[in-house]
């Protein structure tokens, strides 16, 4: 699944998601009629509009591969949030089983495929976010893993790693002072740690502290997890 | 664009109150993270257990209330029910009168704000005192608490040293100490006038009818001490079943509360003072406290019934770090009052609908509750709520159309491809409002839509 921010703002990561598990041997087969997970809604409060997304997904995913996001958010949507707003409904037991296959890319590739170090080559400072969303997790110590494998990586720690970046979905539009001055707090964090790139397993935290750091007039290169292992292994064309 | 109230609120706050609060709840957090990871490998298994503990109680109430109330009355205190707060004010009320009593201590008691007793009895000519020195500073403000186990996390010592200086305890002096040292010398002749001590419970055990207060001021005992007449008053959900339960809640209370390993003060009152005790007040009274929780009970949100009232939620929340706890206009505030705040009350659950908003859902509230209460969850459950009740959220955009989009491929992919419209148009002139409020703090990468689906089709060709 691309996601919906990769399908309108994202394409690169979506497509180095692609790169990235074909070069680990999987056949990457991708459902024209894919759209959303369903989130926005689910987060908003209309679960009922949520439900008819979430029901879309169930029905473009039917066939039983494994289902690898390249977001711990929508993926959490898929195995988590879409349980709660099923609760009561005759397909719950579709929408569980469709979560019980879903992962998280950097989940899939180390717990999921049991890879544990990366190839390749990769010069720079980077500096993890851990997304939310997949707290309780495997998540956010493989993609970590991951990325530190890689020769030529140096993993740079800042401070509050455990806070969020304020993103949230449409709480970053429907609280829009609270978002961004989270957000500007995270950046000071992680400018001390002075990272040439921030890494995150989410877009939409990225495109929310990029965007910060832009209008700040001090833009911060970010970077995808799928962005970073494909470009270790792929000169960027 | 309209915004929510705890976002107008967060960006109305004083930088020098922000300041506060940011300092006030990360240090609470740190101290916290440092104790429990320094003493177990994985406390996560404790806090796993003592949710349990605690659903199992909250699920059982019905059973665990009448054993409670016969321990009670056969360790000689008189018990009273309480079903809303204006019969909690009344049952204190009632016993005061009895006793011809004027005044009365408080040591610090979260339900007692929430039933709205210090106005009650003032207007009824009884002066009662707050002796926790955080609830004594916000008395003197007439303000109210900002944070369950902080009240004054709002305030700075300059801020506090003024209230002091405008109440008549002396020149402005801003040092802890020495604003301890006058509290503590006006509180002590208080004590000794006061005819009733009233407490709040952290714990009462229902096989033995124990009533556990903790306190790091000793203003409790202190109470305890001085009065003849001692009142609890404690919601009904804050039963344990066995005293043997305490070992791993106490632990649990102090350290997520206060990064401490146990709280200094513990009192176990197991009844009024009894024959060859040589002190401790003669008459015990305890106060079961419904108002709205059994209402609360009867949602699928019943876990919020767990709370022990840590405020280890509040204090790594980031939204309650950018707003303060006044911002959620309610006694219990951050992520446990944006679930409990609404829910308490009941039919009129629309006039605090928006609480349950203001979270990005990061999670991090769940995962340092010691009674492992997954908030979040519980938070996207008064959502769903209010958007059933029909209640406005100003800000959210609407999802409808979306949802449309969402479930036609085809009109997806030529949605995909019209966005390109918001490359080439200002942004103040296209009607999207979220798209404004997005603006407003951060740029909009550009707009690839399609982008992806046309490269997958070239590499596989
Ligand atoms: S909800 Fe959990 S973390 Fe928050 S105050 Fe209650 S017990 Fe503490």
């Amino acid at each position: 699944m691309a996601t919906c921010l990769c399908d309108a703002f994202h394409d690169d990561v979506a497509a180095a998601t692609v790169e990235v598990l074909e070069r680990l041997g999987c056949e990457v087969l991708f459902p024209e009629g894919q759209t959303c997970c369903g989130q926005p809604a689910f987060n908003g409060g209309d679960w009922s509009a949520s439900r008819k997304v979430v029901r879309h997904a169930v029905s473009t995913f039917a066939s039983p591969e494994p289902v690898v996001v390249p977001s711990g958010s929508c993926a959490a949507m898929l195995f988590h949030g879409a349980r709660l707003a099923f609760e009561g409904q005759p397909d719950l037991g579709a929408v569980t089983a469709l979560g019980n296959r879903t992962w998280e890319l950097g989940d899939f590739i180390v717990n999921g495929l049991g890879i544990r170090s990366w190839p390749g080559r990769f010069d720079a400072r980077l500096a993890l976010h851990r997304s939310c969303h997949t707290r309780g997790t495997g998540s956010s110590d493989a993609v970590a893993l991951l990325l530190g494998s890689i020769e030529g990586v140096r993993m740079v720690e800042f401070g509050e790693g455990e806070q969020c970046c304020g993103f949230g979905g449409t709480f970053s539009v429907s609280f829009p002072h609270v978002s961004g001055s989270m957000g500007a707090l995270k950046l000071d964090h992680v400018r001390q740690a002075s990272p040439d790139v921030l890494v995150s397993g989410d877009m939409g935290c990225l495109m929310h502290l990029g965007g910060i750091a832009t209008k700040e007039g001090k833009p911060l290169r970010t970077m995808h997890v799928a962005q970073v292992l494909r470009d270790a292994v792929l000169a960027k064309p | 664009m309209r915004t929510q109230p705890i976002d107008r609120a967060a960006a109305a706050l004083p930088a020098e109150t922000r300041a506060s609060v940011y300092d006030g709840s990360k240090s609470g957090y740190d101290k916290r993270t440092k104790v429990l990871f320094d003493h177990y490998a994985d406390p996560d298994r404790l806090r796993e257990l003592a949710g349990e503990v605690k659903q199992h109680v909250v699920e059982n109430l019905d059973t665990y209330l009448p054993a409670l109330e016969a321990r009670l009355l056969a360790n000689g205190a008189k018990v009273h029910w309480a079903s809303t707060a204006e019969a909690a004010c009344e049952a204190v009320h009632g016993i005061m009168k009895a006793r011809g009593a004027r005044k009365l201590v408080k040591a610090k008691t979260m339900v007692s704000e929430e039933i709205g007793l210090e106005d009650y009895l003032t207007k009824r000519g009884i002066e009662s005192l707050e002796t926790d020195l955080g609830e004594f500073i916000v008395q003197l403000d007439h303000d109210h608490p900002s944070h369950i186990i902080k009240p004054i996390m709002h305030k700075n010592r300059r801020q506090i040293a003024e209230t002091f200086e405008k109440n008549g305890l002396g020149a402005y002096d801003d040092r802890p100490e020495e604003i301890t040292r006058r509290a503590r010398g006006f509180l002590r002749h208080k004590y000794l006038e006061a005819d009733v001590g009233l407490t709040g419970a952290n714990f009462v055990v229902a096989e033995s009818g124990r009533v556990v207060v903790v306190t790091n001021e000793g203003n409790s005992r202190f109470c305890l001490a001085a009065t003849r007449c001692h009142i609890v008053l404690v919601g009904i959900e804050k039963i344990l079943p066995r005293d043997r339960d305490l070992g791993l809640f106490l632990n649990l209370l102090a350290r997520s509360g206060t990064g401490q390993h146990l709280t200094v003060y513990n009192e176990f009152i197991s009844g009024p003072r009894g024959a060859g005790q040589p002190d401790g007040p003669e008459e015990m009274h305890v106060i079961l406290v419904d108002n709205g929780r059994t209402e609360v009970l009867a949602t699928e949100c019943r876990d919020i019934l767990r709370c022990i009232r840590c405020g280890a939620c509040l204090n790594v929340c980031p939204v309650y770090r950018q707003s303060g706890g006044h911002a959620y206009r309610s006694v219990y505030p951050g992520p446990v009052g944006a679930v409990l705040s609404p829910l308490l009350l009941g039919k009129r659950f629309p006039e605090k609908a928006d609480l349950p908003k203001a979270s990005s859902l990061c999670g991090a509230c769940n995962e340092v509750c010691p009674v492992n209460i997954p908030i979040p969850d519980l938070l996207l459950r008064l959502r769903d709520r209010a958007h059933r009740e029909g209640v406005p959220s100003p800000g959210t955009p609407p999802m409808g159309a979306w949802a449309i989009l969402a479930t036609q491929p085809v009109a997806w992919r030529s949605a995909l491809l019209a966005g390109r419209a918001i490359n080439y148009l200002p942004t103040a002139l296209v009607p999207v409002p979220a798209l404004r409020a997005w603006e407003s703090k951060r740029t909009l990468p550009p707009w690839r839509g399609g982008e992806f689906r046309r490269w997958l089709k070239a590499r596989r060709k």
